[in-house]
């Protein structure tokens, strides 16, 4: 445990200074269950020296959760195209096949969520919401064959995206529905993979500088103007913006301050906000940041751009992120957690191990990674969080057919 | 509302209720080889195929309204029921002081579900009654002092209907019980930009507070964000008694990597301004920078070897 030792030790642990206060407190409680799970490893050294995702487990529990769920899914009944990216994506990254006759089992579930006037439900008959639209895509991405990508209707889809526009360039989650930095990043990483982003569009006219009032004193961005920066938003805002082409309007340095001071440096993960608790989603949504502003930087060229290309690694500790996942967060029947103490589900499993590839891939391609080489995950492109051969086919697949008339 | 469960004798399927006789139930069209399949209880599947069933229909009636009470309860987060039971309340022109109340006690259940809190603004923005919104908000963030979606409805009723007194006084309170609340520091600069705006005046009375507080627990990285924060525009290193400040926090062997990094940032102004000596200066920041990455910030050493690069190649290499 030698990047616990490094530096100023005790310093690693919280450090309350005579001033306990209920963030400080539920702080040390995580840092307890953390530093428990680090130690019972060390203490099994001499027998298992070496960190393994266990792979298999992860496979069967996915596998399982792609068929049939529990009853305490009923909670997700209006979120089951997530559960078809979670998995599959999942499944993508764990290098798992799926057989051509479960991706046509998924393909035609999806189609049953697509909702007549366009875009994707969570379930079928239920009606269009943007979350479930940026699942649907994705998953279907990710099976990579024809059926999936002629599953998408692309003429109601625009239309459907139409319909979610506000006039501010924001957009609601579905009809009459909220509006949110999610909303933005669902519908341009929608709109980008299946060809409907082209120079004339001017569906996102007004969207990038509605983004950029969300990014808050901080330097990360909020939910809305105002609204406290939060690692998921961030996300959700600043990879529209990469998308879009244009991020520099962001304040890419106080971004950067910001998402390197949300690694905890006691348990190496993510916390979503300042003073809040590590939660190995945000392996993805914060450490799936720096590999975007990475790219800005050297974008943006001058000596920031010089400097950032130099850089072998990502601008954040990564083997103390991947220490984080493989040693508190895997879960022993399978699946990924939050945090040690808490419930496998399928949407830790996915950001868990999102999180876990995009900190094993480093800026010119070479992999460092925690444990036995097997650990390596598939990289993936942080922009839309799918595997680069899934972004590639469908662009390329959506790219050659003509663009539906507004 | 009471929380009905499968063994509460007093519930009825809705197959079973002789006043929903002449409605034929919808069973959900998965398709013949689903995938995800959830394993429903026998009460969520009667519940969701008499709304499929009603949604069909286009019914706006009373019992409708009932019937997406019960599904609500079975799955708050079915964004569909939620916009159909908005639908059904202005088609009845039902009263939004009673559903409000029923949706109380909903989001008391359920502090941390989207739609509840957006049927909530929906409810607010038809009536333009805002009278118990910020007890309320207050009340859940009394419960969790960080509830996000309690804040950002929070902040859209100040800001909407100009509600900004008071709440400067309610931020200070929570500051009291938890200095490390980043919600409430949030909150701050939220009202502050709103309403006087970052003036030289509140700059000054703002770094005071922020000092106070930075005192109380010097390693709280909300109040050295904040300090940060209300010097945006001005400049680090703008206010005179700040700047002793710092230096005197230093002196007294401070080990902060905030303050560390604060200082290293007023550095980067002076040299960006030319305002010091260039070599005396880049050898402060590259002490700095050793003492982040090796000793007090470790796990950003990636991080503050880059700004060293940065800096060195800014202000050296030129």
């Amino acid at each position: 445990m030698d990047w616990l030792e490094k530096g100023d030790g005790d310093m690693k642990l919280n450090d309350d200074e005579g001033l306990a206060t209920y963030s400080s407190i539920e702080q040390e409680g995580v840092e307890h269950n953390v530093m428990k799970k680090f130690k019972d490893f060390e203490e099994l050294m001499d027998i298992q020296p070496e960190i393994f995702l266990t792979r298999d487990r992860h496979i069967d529990y996915l596998l399982k959760g792609l068929n049939m769920l529990s009853k305490s899914y009923e909670c997700l009944d209006a979120s089951r195209p997530w559960l078809c990216y979670w998995i599959v994506h999942s499944l993508n990254l764990l290098e798992e096949e799926i057989p051509g006759v479960m991706k046509s089992r998924i393909c035609k579930f999806l189609g049953k969520c697509q909702h007549p006037k366009g875009g994707f439900g969570g379930g079928p008959g239920q009606i269009a919401h943007l979350a479930p639209t940026y699942a649907a895509v994705n998953c279907l991405s990710c099976l990579q064959t024809e059926e999936a990508y002629n599953t998408i209707n692309r003429n109601t889809l625009l239309e459907f995206l139409w319909r979610m526009r506000q006039a501010d360039g924001s957009f609601t989650m579905h009809d009459d529905g909220e509006t949110d930095t999610r909303s933005i990043y669902c519908a341009v990483s929608a709109a980008s993979l299946t060809g409907l982003l082209n120079e004339d569009l001017e569906l996102f006219n007004n969207s990038v500088q509605w983004l950029v009032r969300c990014q808050t004193y901080e330097g990360g961005m909020g939910g809305c103007p105002g609204a406290e920066a939060h690692g998921g938003y961030t996300f959700c805002g600043y990879a529209a913006l990469v998308i879009l082409d244009h991020y520099k309007l962001v304040d890419t340095d106080r971004m950067l301050r910001w998402v390197t001071n949300k690694q905890m440096k006691m348990e190496g993960g993510f916390q979503g906000r300042t003073n809040k608790l590590v939660d190995a989603c945000y392996s993805f949504w914060q450490g799936g940041l720096l590999p975007l502003i990475h790219n800005t930087l050297e974008q943006e060229g001058g000596v920031e751009g010089e400097v950032a290309e130099a850089q072998e690694t990502w601008l954040y500790d990564q083997m103390a992120l991947q220490h984080y996942v493989l040693h508190c967060c895997q879960c022993s029947f399978g699946g990924l957690i939050d945090k040690p103490g808490k419930s496998r589900d399928y949407y830790h499993t996915c950001y868990a191990l999102s999180g876990l590839s995009s900190s094993q891939h480093c800026p010119n391609n070479h992999a460092i990674h925690v444990g036995p080489k097997t650990n390596v995950l598939v990289a993936v492109h942080p922009a839309y969080n799918l595997t680069y051969d899934s972004v590639q086919k469908a662009m390329h697949h959506f790219g050659n057919l003509p663009l539906p008339s507004q | 509302m009471s929380s009905s469960s499968d063994e509460d004798e007093s519930y009825k399927m809705y197959k079973d209720r002789p006043e929903w006789n002449d409605v034929k139930s919808v069973p959900q069209d998965d398709g013949p080889a689903p995938v995800v399949q959830i394993a429903y209880s026998e009460k969520f599947k009667d519940v969701f195929d008499y709304f499929r069933a009603v949604m069909a229909m286009n019914e706006k009636s009373e019992r409708a309204l009932e019937l997406t009470g019960s599904a609500i309860e079975l799955n708050p987060a079915n964004y569909t029921v939620w916009h159909y039971r908005r639908e059904v309340l202005k088609a009845l022109k039902k009263d939004i002081a009673v559903e409000m109340k029923f949706l109380s006690q909903i989001i008391m259940e359920q502090q941390k579900n989207y739609q509840v809190w957006h049927h909530r603004r929906a409810l607010v923005e038809w009536s333009q009654d805002f009278s118990e919104e910020l007890d309320f908000t207050a009340d859940i963030i009394s419960r969790d002092q960080k509830n996000y979606h309690a804040w950002q409805h929070r902040q859209w009723v100040i800001q909407e209907f100009e509600q900004w007194d008071g709440e400067l006084d309610f931020i200070d309170k929570l500051l009291e019980q938890d200095v490390r609340n980043n919600s409430a520091w949030n909150e701050r600069y939220f009202v502050i930009e709103h309403t006087t705006g970052f003036t030289d005046e509140v700059v000054k009375r703002e770094i005071e507070y922020a000092i106070k507080k930075i005192n109380l627990a010097t390693k709280n990285e909300s109040a050295w964000s904040y300090l940060r924060g209300v010097l945006q525009d001005k400049g680090l290193t703008w206010s005179k008694s700040l700047c002793d400040q710092i230096h005197s926090w230093r002196g007294e062997g401070l080990r902060s990597p905030h303050l560390a990094a604060f200082l290293l940032d007023m550095f980067d102004e002076d040299l960006e301004k030319k305002k010091c000596d260039v070599n005396k200066t880049m050898d402060k920041v590259r002490s700095l920078c050793k003492e982040l990455a090796e000793d007090t910030d470790t796990v950003r050493r990636k991080y503050w070897n880059f700004v060293l690069q940065r800096m060195t190649k800014e202000y050296e290499v030129k």
